[in-house]
This record gives structure tokens, sequence and C-alpha cells, in this order.
């Protein structure tokens, strides 16, 4: 039965670090309103509905019940799926699958979250086993310490490398309207910003943000007869995951999730050299150091070699190949969303609609989703 | 690419009150691993993997990641469905029918000994409204029971019968720990949770998990003889606010229905079907659910129950298992109702194996304060029955 389908239309939330004026419902109805109207539909063209956040970080316990009402599944085939950071692009890669399997023509994907309800890092610290690993190796900020300190040691990367990816990305984040974090930082500023764990520093980490983030994936026939967007196909995705352990992981030295999901996805979509074949790539970079390294991981330069692929200027967006033209994630963070909001990203250049952070003659983009114990998951969307 | 996806095998844990010797890792690896020696299969062989399981129930944010080693997803693709299991079949065969995988291994697991189920179910309602009224699950289910129980004039020793009859099949399910012979009048007797749900016509919390494989039509005949086919499958969810629902009849199982049943190509039920597992964590919806099934009219579930037609040696065995009350996890319950249906198509499910030859069968679960999100699958022993390719998920009256 396998179908094409393609992502015809987006929508996403203004992010904050604090969304006061809406609840948890009304912040998914933002984004889901701002995608049905991009794709000229109402809920009643809407066969299906996946969402996913992290239910820890707002304390609510299936929230996908709740937000029925927000989200226009009422009486439709609604399913939630999550899996920490790569949520987002699960949801996604579920909404694609639903639409190949010949069951389902038009599935609304919607991933969310609103950290300012809950504490982030108390629940991510849930994640980790509460005998061997919770005390001494949960978060994001210790576990990326390690993984740096590491990955710095190896391959001899300076923090100055590192710095540079936060100065493309929250210099690339002034075209986004809906980017949280939107203010130019220099190299000097994230080396003097505040250190949270040696060598991460506050400007090296992604913030938390409230957010929600939307697609539309529809079939051949929709994409082609209904759709007012040009539609970014589904050319390639796939999914790895790891070992629960992070003591048990290469980490940043070589993510292996991202190096076996790349060679999968490469392989289906024909991909022999990356660097020239994409048009645009929008990495789940949880901190600078993470995109340096997942650099090598997809094959963009040789391992090892993702400080001087950021020093030659290749992912500006004056490059070869723009990495994360939305700003990324240390610019907008709201987890749940985030994944998704790569490939909405990603299939918004494809689209053609990304406004002042648009690429120029995107055919080719990638995107890139992060979480758990270095999970990954690839996408690759391509235009007509 | 494969038009049908067939279950080639199962396997449940024991399900017990409390599993204190395991950890969560272990009980998985155990259900999975004994799922793989039963199919004499190995685990490079398993394409992709979806498990359900609930941050909540198990206190782990991402409590997928509790378990890659123990399930075999290390550098495979997993997904989480968190919700029921019977979902997580649903978005397992999808997968198949993508076209990019042949099987998919499909597990759900819970420890609810480890949690406070009260306290979690009253984070599932709105913080603002709901929350500080204190409703959980129980209380939930309890104005739904109020709600059918008046509008149609079920007595409480109606529902005391489901119970009876539920726990009492339980009793010969050596897989589950709350079965006993008992009578309506004890379940009657037993201590009033909330007006009108007994003690005994409550779900309890459980341990437990259960696992199956779901293979293509190319692949399904290399493990097993007898595979079960998903000849119809629906799913759909209902309104959160329990004030703005019509509480007292299960449209939602309906609307899940009328799509699992377009897809199967069923037109008349009570005729069509030979045995139903359906997720009874309250008395009461072993008699509601069935009309909402189509099995019999709406108000005449008590009827139906009493006709003895829905017990093991009747013509359409309800819950020879016990269903959910005789002891399942949440979450687990609905893959556990679709393990325990394939089961008695195989002709493999034991000591509760109903006498009548069982061709199709119903399995359904669902989740979410009185059964807001429900699912409803057909198998069938013959492939050729169903999965028309024209979906029921799409939209009315579109071609």
């Amino acid at each position: 039965m396998a179908r094409k389908a393609a992502i015809i239309a987006t929508g996403q939330t203004f992010h904050k670090s604090k969304r006061r004026d809406v609840n948890i419902v009304e912040l998914i109805h933002e984004a889901v309103k701002a995608c049905l109207e991009d794709a000229q539909m109402g809920p009643k063209d809407i066969d299906a509905v996946l969402i996913g956040n992290m239910e820890h970080f707002e304390g609510v316990y299936n929230p996908d019940l709740w937000a029925v009402d927000a989200t226009g599944a009422l009486f439709k085939h609604a399913l939630k799926v999550t899996t920490g950071g790569t949520t987002g692009a699960s949801v996604a890669h579920a909404g694609y699958y639903h639409v190949a399997s010949g069951l389902f023509d038009c599935v609304l994907c919607i991933g969310w979250e609103k950290q300012s309800d809950g504490d982030t890092t108390a629940g991510l610290i849930f994640q980790s086993d509460p005998l061997f690993e919770r005390s001494n190796m949960a978060g994001a900020i210790g576990t990326f310490a390690l993984a740096a300190s590491e990955y710095m040691n190896k391959f001899g990367i300076s923090e100055e490398q590192a710095a540079k990816v936060a100065v493309k990305n929250r210099g690339n984040a002034m075209n986004n309207p809906h980017a949280h974090l939107r203010r130019p930082v220099t190299v000097q500023d994230v080396l003097t910003s505040p250190p949270l764990a040696h060598p991460i520093k506050l400007l090296d980490m992604c913030p938390t943000s409230d957010g929600a983030c939307a697609i539309i994936v529809a079939s051949e026939e929709i994409a082609k007869k209904k759709s007012p967007n040009k539609p970014a196909w589904f050319k390639a995705l796939a999914t790895r995951h790891d070992q629960p352990f992070n003591s048990d992981l290469p980490l940043l030295i070589n993510m292996r999730t991202l190096q076996s999901a790349a060679k999968e996805a490469y392989k289906q979509a024909g991909i022999t050299n990356p660097r020239k074949q994409f048009d645009v790539a929008e990495f789940y970079e949880p901190c600078t150091f993470a995109e340096l390294s997942w650099y090598e991981a997809l094959g963009f330069c040789e391992l090892g070699g993702g400080g001087k692929l950021i020093d030659s200027g290749v992912t500006e967006m004056t490059g070869e190949l723009p990495v994360n033209p939305s700003g990324g994630v240390i610019s907008t963070n709201c987890i749940g969303a985030t994944a998704m909001i790569r490939v909405a990203e990603a299939a918004l250049q494809v689209m053609g609609k990304a406004g002042a952070r648009q690429v120029g003659g995107v055919k080719t983009a990638l995107a890139t989703g992060f979480g758990g114990s270095f999970w990954t998951e690839v996408t690759i969307l391509e235009g007509n | 690419m494969s038009n049908r996806v067939a279950i080639v095998g199962t396997f449940s844990s024991r399900y017990e009150r409390e599993k204190r010797g395991q950890h969560i890792t272990e009980l998985v690896y155990e259900t999975v691993s004994g799922l793989m020696k039963k199919l004499g299969m190995e685990m490079s062989q398993v394409d992709n993997i979806v498990s359900c399981s609930q941050d909540f129930l198990d206190g782990r944010t991402i409590s997928n990641r509790t378990i890659p080693e123990a399930e075999g997803a290390f550098l495979k693709s997993e997904a989480k469905l968190a919700g029921d299991g019977s979902q997580a079949v649903f978005y397992g065969m999808i997968r198949i029918l993508s076209g990019k995988y042949q099987n998919c291994l499909v597990l759900a697991h819970a420890k609810m000994s480890e949690g406070s189920q009260n306290v979690i179910a009253n984070a599932m309602f709105d913080p603002i409204f709901q929350r500080a009224l204190g409703l959980d699950e129980i209380i939930a289910a309890a104005l739904q029971a109020r709600a059918y129980m008046t509008r149609y004039h079920v007595s409480p020793e109606q529902t005391a019968a489901a119970a009876a009859k539920a726990l009492t099949s339980a009793a010969k399910n050596k897989n589950v720990f709350r079965g006993k012979k008992i009578t309506a009048k004890q379940v009657l007797a037993s201590k009033m949770l909330a007006s009108p749900i007994h003690e005994l016509e409550a779900f309890v919390p459980a341990d437990g998990a259960c696992a199956l494989m779901l293979a293509s039509e190319e692949q399904a005949l290399k493990w097993t003889k007898n595979p079960v086919w998903i000849a119809g499958a629906g799913a759909a969810i209902e309104q959160y606010y329990l004030g703005d629902r019509e509480l007292s009849s299960a449209r939602v199982l309906k609307e899940a229905a009328k799509r699992a049943y377009q897809m199967a190509g069923i037109k008349h039920p009570e005729k069509e079907i030979d045995l139903v597992e359906l997720s009874n964590y309250f008395s009461f919806q072993e008699l509601m659910y069935p009309e909402a099934l189509g099995l019999c009219a709406p108000g005449k579930g008590a009827a139906l129950l009493a006709s003895g037609k829905t017990m093991a040696d009747g013509k359409i065995p309800v819950n020879p298992s016990g269903g959910v009350l005789g002891g399942n996890p949440l979450c687990v319950s609905g893959l556990a109702r679709v393990i325990e249906a394939a089961n008695q198509i195989r002709g493999e499910a034991g000591s509760i194996q109903v006498k009548k030859p069982v061709k199709t069968a119903l399995a359904q679960g669902s989740y979410g304060p009185a059964g807001q999100s429900q699912c409803l699958l057909v198998l069938a022993a013959d492939q050729k029955i169903g999965l028309t390719k024209k979906s029921p998920a799409r939209k009315k009256g579109k071609k």
C-alpha cells in the first residue's frame, strides 16, 4: 500500500520562556489554527490527529485527552506518541506512516511543550535510572558537559569553535519571527556567559521555551490537488534508539545512532554527497558542541572535522550548506515541539515559505531529531 | 509491500498485584525473550518496535528509555505509544502497511505497584477546574455508571452479575491474580468505592507485560502456521470534560467500531463475531460496551449477559479470560485483550479456550476517564476477510 506522503502545511506558535497568556490547550490550539489556516482547511478535512509532548514537564497525565477541543480530534482517530526530545519527529514520522499505509489521507501532527508550567530539569532527571544514574549523570547540562569535554579532548575542538555555532544560530534567529531568543551574540559573549558545567556556558545551551508546532501530512492526491502550498515530500526517514545508560554511550565522540540513521536515510534518498545534495539542514542541537559533532556523524565532514567546518563558514546562511536558518534549538526549545519544528522548518524551506530565513533554491532538506539516551530521527524532505 | 498484517505470535507475563522481585527491564526482558523463543526469532530479524507505556505509571520521564536493551531496540526504530496497548497494535499495523517494515514487535508494560494510582489518575484532570475535586478514574466511571444505569434502568444486581461473571471466569485464567468463584450478592457486599461501583466491580492496580509480533502477509507464514489477521481496526476519542459528554452510552466506541467493521466488511456483528475480549475496567462496561459494539440493542447489555450468550460456552463468549477485572495493568490491558482474542482464534488459550470454533473475534481497548479514547480491532483466522483498501478512517462521503 505504500503511498507517497507530503507535508502540505505548518503552523507554529510564538515562543517565549513563559507564555502566561495561554494555558496548555490554548497554546496547542494556536499552532493547530495556524496550521489549518496555512492549509486552507478546517477540522473536517482532517482524518487523524497525532500528538506528543513529555508529560512530566507539565505534570499533566495524558494531556492529549484534555487537548481534544483544541486539536479538533473529536470522534477522530487520535494517538499520542512520546519518545523524549525526539517526540516531535516521532509524531511527524507517525504522520508519514499513517498516510503511506493507505488508511489515512490527511493527518494533523502536533508537538508541544509548556515548560513554564513545571520544572524541566526535574522532569528530565526522572528519565535516569534511580539507582545507578539519577544522582550522578542525569539532566541535560551535566551530560553535555561530560560529552563536550570528551569531544574537545579527543578531537582538539575549542570552546571558541563551539561558540561560533551559537553566534551563527542566534544570528539566524533574527530572521525568524517565531524564534524565542532573538538577540545576536558574539563569540566573546558566549565565552564570558555564566558557566553551567564546564565547558558548557549559558549561551552554549538551549533555552526552555513554551510553544507548539503542527504540520499536516497528506496523500499525493491532496498534496497535488488541494494544497495551496508546494508540497514537501517525505523522501526518507529513519529512527535509531540506543542503550539507556549515558555512561555506555559514545556520546558526542561518534553519535552512532545518527550515523546509522543517516546511512539508512541516505540510502533511501540516494544521497551520496550530503554537502552537495542537501540545500539546507535543520538540526536538533541541544548545545553548541552537539552541532559540531553532528556535522561529522551526518557526513558533512570527516570525524573530528566539525570545528574546522564551522570555521570555514560552510554552514552559515551564505555558505554551501546552511544549517539551522531558523536559529535552531539554541534559539528555541519547546521540547515536545522542538523536533517537529526542525521538520516544519525544513518543509518551509522546501515550500519556499521561510520568509527572511529562506535559503535560495531549496530542493532537498534534512531535519534531525534528538532525545532519550542519544536517540535520533532523521527526515529528508524534497520538493517537486 | 503488504496489504494485510497478521499476528504471528503472542506472549504474556504473569500478571500480579506486585512484582516486587522484578525491575521493569527484567519484566520486559522476560516478556520479549519469551516471545522470541516461542517464535524461534532472533532480535536481528525484528524490523521495528512499538512499545506502549505511560511515564506517569512508571514514574519515569521517557518511560521507553528504561527498556531499550530489554526490548532489543539498540540501533533500531522504536516508537512509544503512550495510550493503550490496543492502539500500539493499530500503530504497528500502520507501520507495516506503510511498506517500510515487514514485521513489528508490539509490547506493553506497567508496574503500577510502584505508584499511587488515584494520585496519578487525578493528574489526568485539568489542573484548574477539576483536579481539586479529587476526581480519578473510579469517580469518573461512577458518574458514567450512574448515568447509564439511570437511563436504562440497570440495577446494581445486574452490574454485580457482570463482575461475578468476570471474576469467576478469571479464576480459570492462570495468568491473572484476582479470579475467584463468586456471586453477584458477594460482589454487592464488597466495599463501596464510589457509588454505584463496589470494590469487586473496579479494576485494581497490577504489574505485568505482554507482547506480540505483527508480520506482513509476505512474512507471516515464515513465523507461524496459523497467523491471525487484523481484518479491521478503528480508533476514536471523545470530549474531555465529563459534563460535555453524553455519558450514558459509549458513543466513542460506536464510532471506533463503525470504522473497524467497515474495514473488516462486518455488517451484522451479532452474527459474524464469534468472541469478544473487551476492556472491562468496571463491571458496568461489560454491559454497556456490547451495546456500542452492536452485539445487542442500547440498554440491553444486562439482558444479553443474563441470557448466558456471553458466557464461555455461549453463542458470543465475552471475556472468557475475565478481562481487566481479572487483574491487568492499565495500558497493558488493551494489548492483553488482543492477545487473548488471538489465542482463542489459534486455539492456544489453554485453560480458558472456549469450546466453539473461533474464527472472528473483537478486541477492544480504551484509556482516559470514562473510556474517553477507544480502539477496536477485528481479528480473523481467514486471510481474505476485511482490510479493504478503502479506509474507514477517511471522511464520510469520500470515495
